[in-house]
């Protein structure tokens, strides 16, 4: 298992190499010199020469790329061209305000996906695990983005009782989630984010319940009388690994993905920042928040794999 | 089944004895049997010709012209007279538009997944049969791309090429072949330790031969159960695209687009501003619930 | 005596073959030294920390229109060797000489050569045959390979499907999961016939069958060896089976020869212990005659790591010292020189204390000391 884990571990390491590249890549894909998608438009001559000796671009791509690295990896990951500020600090803001929310997310769509898949995995076939069924096929099909604006209009724009869009007066610095003033702001994005997962983890619950039900030992524990309550919990125990891991990648897509809904409720995560970016053409602001979202895929991916080895060694790697 | 005797004399039916024909059946003539009894799949995939013959007819169905604009019959109501589904924010007919927008939504959803078949899964047969080096660069190099959750790595693309229909096609398209070539890659390799292809080499087939002869036939059905669920995927990722302004350009209708820009109407029209997303909901649904179908009926052994 | 003139039928049969080069003496395939080691990776790197010596320097000749019966327990090295033979898994060395012409040598045979003149019919049934395809394109597929037109090669298939007792009328068009387990077989072995081999390599060709599938593919087997002038290499765990089959029988024990001999010597007069003790450990047909007690116990050693000297000795009733020390060559019995046997009983110079006590010389036919043999011998299985 020990080797397993640093085999793991050693693996990330070019993973993350590998996306290093493509983020700095990126750049290349731009339309236009490279040099251009780096400036401000206003910028002097000097500015340009200055940037050009900066990021090497007088030097083969490969050495580009490793100074790239080197200062990426310095936590230097230039500086935005709309605020002027450094690319990481920009991105570690809005991340926090992305993480806060999508955790909240995960851990709703998990209590409602393990109520709903428990439910239809002990009647299946029978009208409770149809509906369960309909709610998670309707949860991976439904644009997220429409249901989004579908939940303002219900609940923003009929019935008054959200906001429509953005964090609040205090902005990220203040928001607490035990205080309505703020939370409030965070509750839309927060379901709408939640409905991502649901379908998908109400789908694995579903079937690793079922598939402990089963097992001969869960139909010996019945027939020794077991109460229904003590057998929901020996399944759920057993589907925990499989669903925890479901959870990790499923919190993983809504960090990475989470700039559809951050569009529609301008919520200042790192979706917005994104958004912002590609905008205004902020290539380095655009590189950064990309390479530091799919580095924190990896690594969500990395803890995913270690904690479902530590929960049951029994599980084969190759 | 019996087993013939030795003698094939034995083994051959009287003359005019009517031969069952009925069970040689080939896998596809099993796949097709088995949909046929399969009614909500079959309903599915018609909503899903109806919604594709309607966008290649949209010419000739669609009632007004989609680019028509009108400053005096903006967001009118779904029902109103002459626009059945009402206006959008510059008063264009919206059952037209919603019609013209199918052909760029259901293009830009079914499109990249063709590709991506194509592409992915001849990457991944390829890694998947010849194993080794190959298959290490090829594999690792998917890995890559697999650390990028799928929204983002299709913004990135689409979002530095600057979008528009190409870059989101490249995007989408780069966003599916590692999940395809995975596929096609653990189906090639537990196909390559078949007899059946040893049986091949020992017969002297050129590899190509052996490839296109003995494995993409029986790579293809993984393959295609797993395509068929990702144009649903395709779909959303598309309209999220041109939602967020990297799809095709205005005034070109597009549901994810028409959503878009009719989000400055939610606090006058909702229920209007809601239709384009309901009709990416109704058409992602169909190809979820076809894949669910079509999952079923391939799952066969032979 | 009646294998006396199964065997002179066959030699005499061979040299009417237009594609025979070499004459009858020479041997249809000689394997020399063949070797294959199956590394074993492991730790952090995926450095190569062992290997499975499969096949472990193997040597002996098949002659023309006999039949070569392979036996030994699994994971002796059988399948493995079909594979080398076929060149389906490249050998780490050895050679192969097919007909007197050395297997990819510079002036010698192609590979592709090699594989039209020699084909293999597989054990698993369900798995060699393509599931998406008719049998009968499964049969057509390797003319169609080698250049035949479309529609001559569906007749050859069809023909061919007649021949091993499958009617193209009910058959042809069938997919292999429309067909039984002996039915499958019959088109794997129509399928090797297809390129008008001369030698075929039955690896477990009907151990997957039932005991009345079985008698009936076996005596299809012999058919078409006649009809098509072929030379067998049988290979199979079964014993009864290769009793009725083989001409010859070669004995393999952890990747190595043991023993090779003719059939009733091996069958009455086996030399080696590991052979006397599979042949005690079958299933006798009279319930009085079966044997209780297991004639060798234990697991055979793990092909990682061989025992050194003799591979058998861990199991071996008679082991001795000098056992465990060195590995006894192939020498041929003096007795009976067609019989070869590794094993220091049967050499009396090897210094173990039963040695010579094997080579019971009153027992061989006297037929057999007419058989053309001492010179090939020499060539088949003997180390130098």
């Amino acid at each position: 298992m020990w080797l397993y884990i640093a085999k793991r571990v050693l693996y990330a390491i070019p993973i993350a190499l590998g996306v290093s590249i493509i983020c700095f890549s990126l750049v290349y894909l731009a339309p236009g010199d490279p040099i251009q998608s780096l400036i401000p438009p206003d910028a002097s001559d000097e500015d340009i020469a200055a940037i050009r000796r900066l990021y090497g671009f007088d030097k083969p791509v490969v050495f580009q790329y490793f100074d790239w690295l080197a200062r990426a990896v310095t936590g230097d990951l230039g500086t935005s061209l709309q605020s002027n500020r450094p690319v990481l600090n920009e991105v570690t803001r809005a991340f926090g305000n992305t993480l806060m929310i999508a955790v909240a997310a995960v851990i709703v769509a998990f209590v409602l996906a393990t109520i709903f898949g428990t439910l239809a995995a002990f009647n299946l076939g029978k009208p409770v695990d149809k509906v369960a069924t309909s709610i998670s096929t309707l949860g991976v099909s439904i644009p997220n983005y429409w249901m989004g604006i579908v939940l303002v209009i219900l609940f923003s724009v009929q019935w008054r009782l959200l906001p429509a869009t953005g964090m609040g007066g205090d902005g990220s610095d203040g928001f607490s989630w035990f205080e309505w003033d703020q939370a409030r702001y965070a509750i839309l994005p927060m379901v709408t984010m939640a409905m991502i997962p649901l379908g998908v983890v109400t789908r694995s619950t579903r079937s690793a319940v079922a598939d402990t039900l089963s097992q001969d030992y869960v139909q010996l524990l019945r027939a020794k009388g077991l109460g229904e309550g003590r057998v929901v919990l020996h399944a759920l125990r057993n589907a925990l690994p499989q669903m925890l891991a479901v959870m990790g990648l499923q919190l993983g897509y809504l960090i990475g993905g989470s700039i559809l809904i951050e569009t529609v409720f301008n919520w200042p995560g790192t979706g917005l920042v994104m958004s912002r970016a590609i905008l205004t053409r902020d290539i380095p602001l655009l590189q950064g928040t990309i390479l530091i979202l799919a580095l924190s895929f990896v690594a969500i991916n990395l803890i995913v794999d270690l904690l479902q080895t530590l929960v049951d060694p029994r599980i084969k790697r190759s | 089944m019996s087993e013939m005797t030795t003698n094939p004399s034995l083994a051959v039916p009287a003359p005019g004895e009517d031969v069952p024909r009925g069970e040689r059946r080939s896998y596809w003539g099993n796949v097709r049997e088995r949909l046929r009894h399969d009614p909500v799949t079959l309903f599915f995939m018609a909503v899903i010709v109806a919604a594709v013959g309607t966008a290649v007819l949209a010419p000739w169905v669609a009632p007004h012209d989609p680019y028509a604009t009108s400053m005096l019959a903006r967001l009118r109501p779904i029902g109103t007279e002459g626009h059945i589904l009402g206006t959008d924010e510059l008063g264009r007919d919206m059952l037209s538009r919603l019609i013209w927008g199918a052909r760029t939504s259901l293009l830009m959803g079914i499109l990249p997944v063709v590709i991506a078949v194509a592409v992915g899964g001849l990457l991944g047969v390829i890694a998947g049969f010849m194993g080794g080096a190959v298959n290490m660069i090829v594999m690792r190099t998917m890995d890559v791309f697999y650390a990028f959750p799928s929204v983002l790595l299709a913004v990135a693309i689409s979002g530095t090429l600057g979008g528009g229909m190409g870059s989101g096609l490249l995007a989408l398209t780069l966003v599916f072949i590692p999940s395809l070539c995975r596929i096609a890659e653990t189906a090639a390799s537990q196909i390559r330790s078949l007899d059946f292809v040893d049986a091949a080499r020992a017969s002297g087939a050129p590899v190509h031969s052996i490839i296109l002869t003995h494995v993409v036939g029986n790579v293809l059905p993984p393959v295609l159960i797993y395509a068929s669920s990702l144009i649903s995927v395709s779909i959303l990722l598309a309209a999220g695209l041109s939602f967020l302004g990297l799809g095709v350009s205005p005034p070109t209708a597009d549901w994810g687009q028409m959503l878009s820009s009719l989000r400055q109407g939610i606090y006058m029209q909702p229920l209007v501003c809601a239709l384009p997303g309901l009709a990416i909901l109704i058409v992602s649904l169909s190809f979820n619930l076809v894949s669910d179908g079509l999952r079923q009926a391939m799952d066969i052994k032979a | 005596m009646m294998n006396f003139f199964k065997l002179t039928k066959a030699t005499v049969a061979a040299p009417a073959d237009p594609r025979d080069r070499g004459g009858p003496r020479q041997p249809m395939l000689i394997a020399r030294n063949l070797r294959k080691h199956f590394p074993i990776t492991g730790g952090l790197l995926g450095r190569t920390v062992a290997s499975v010596r499969a096949v472990d320097d193997v040597s002996f000749a098949v002659r023309k229109g006999e039949t070569l019966g392979v036996v030994g327990e699994s994971g002796c090295g059988k399948s493995t060797l079909a594979k080398l033979l076929m060149h389906l898994v490249p050998p780490d060395s050895g050679e192969l000489i097919f007909d007197g012409l050395e297997v990819g040598a510079r002036d010698g045979l192609r590979l592709r050569d090699l594989r039209r003149n020699m084909q293999m019919v597989f054990q698993d049934s369900a798995s060699s045959l393509n599931p998406r395809m008719p049998i009968e394109e499964s049969v057509a597929y390797g003319p169609r390979v080698h250049g035949m037109g479309r529609a001559q090669a569906r007749a050859h298939a069809i023909s061919l499907l007649e021949q091993v007792g499958l009617p193209a009328r009910l058959f042809a068009g069938r997919y292999p999961h429309e067909l039984s387990g002996g039915q499958k077989q019959r088109v794997n072995i129509a399928r090797a016939l297809a390129l008008d081999p001369r030698m075929l390599i039955l690896d477990e060709a009907v151990s997957a069958l039932d005991k009345s599938v079985e008698a009936q593919v076996l005596n299809l087997l012999r058919r078409l060896k006649a009809e098509f002038n072929l030379t067998y290499l049988f290979i199979s765990h079964d014993l009864h089976v290769v009793q009725y089959i083989s001409d010859r029988v070669m004995v393999m024990y952890l990747g190595e020869v043991v023993e090779i001999g003719p059939v009733e010597r091996i069958y009455a007069s086996a030399t080696h212990p590991y052979t006397r003790a599979l042949l005690a450990s079958q299933l006798h047909a009279d319930p009085r005659a079966r044997v209780t007690e297991p004639p060798i116990t234990g697991d055979p050693p793990n092909p990682v790591n061989p025992p050194g000297g003799c591979r058998f000795h861990t199991r071996c009733p008679f082991a001795e010292t000098i056992c465990s020390q060195t590995a006894p060559a192939l020498t041929p019995l003096p007795a009976a020189s067609e019989h070869v046997v590794a094993c220091h009983m049967a050499d009396p110079a090897s210094g173990h204390t039963r040695a010579g006590a094997q080579a019971r010389p009153g027992l061989v036919p006297s037929a057999f000391a007419d058989t053309p043999g001492p010179d090939r011998t020499s060539k088949e299985g003997v180390r130098a």
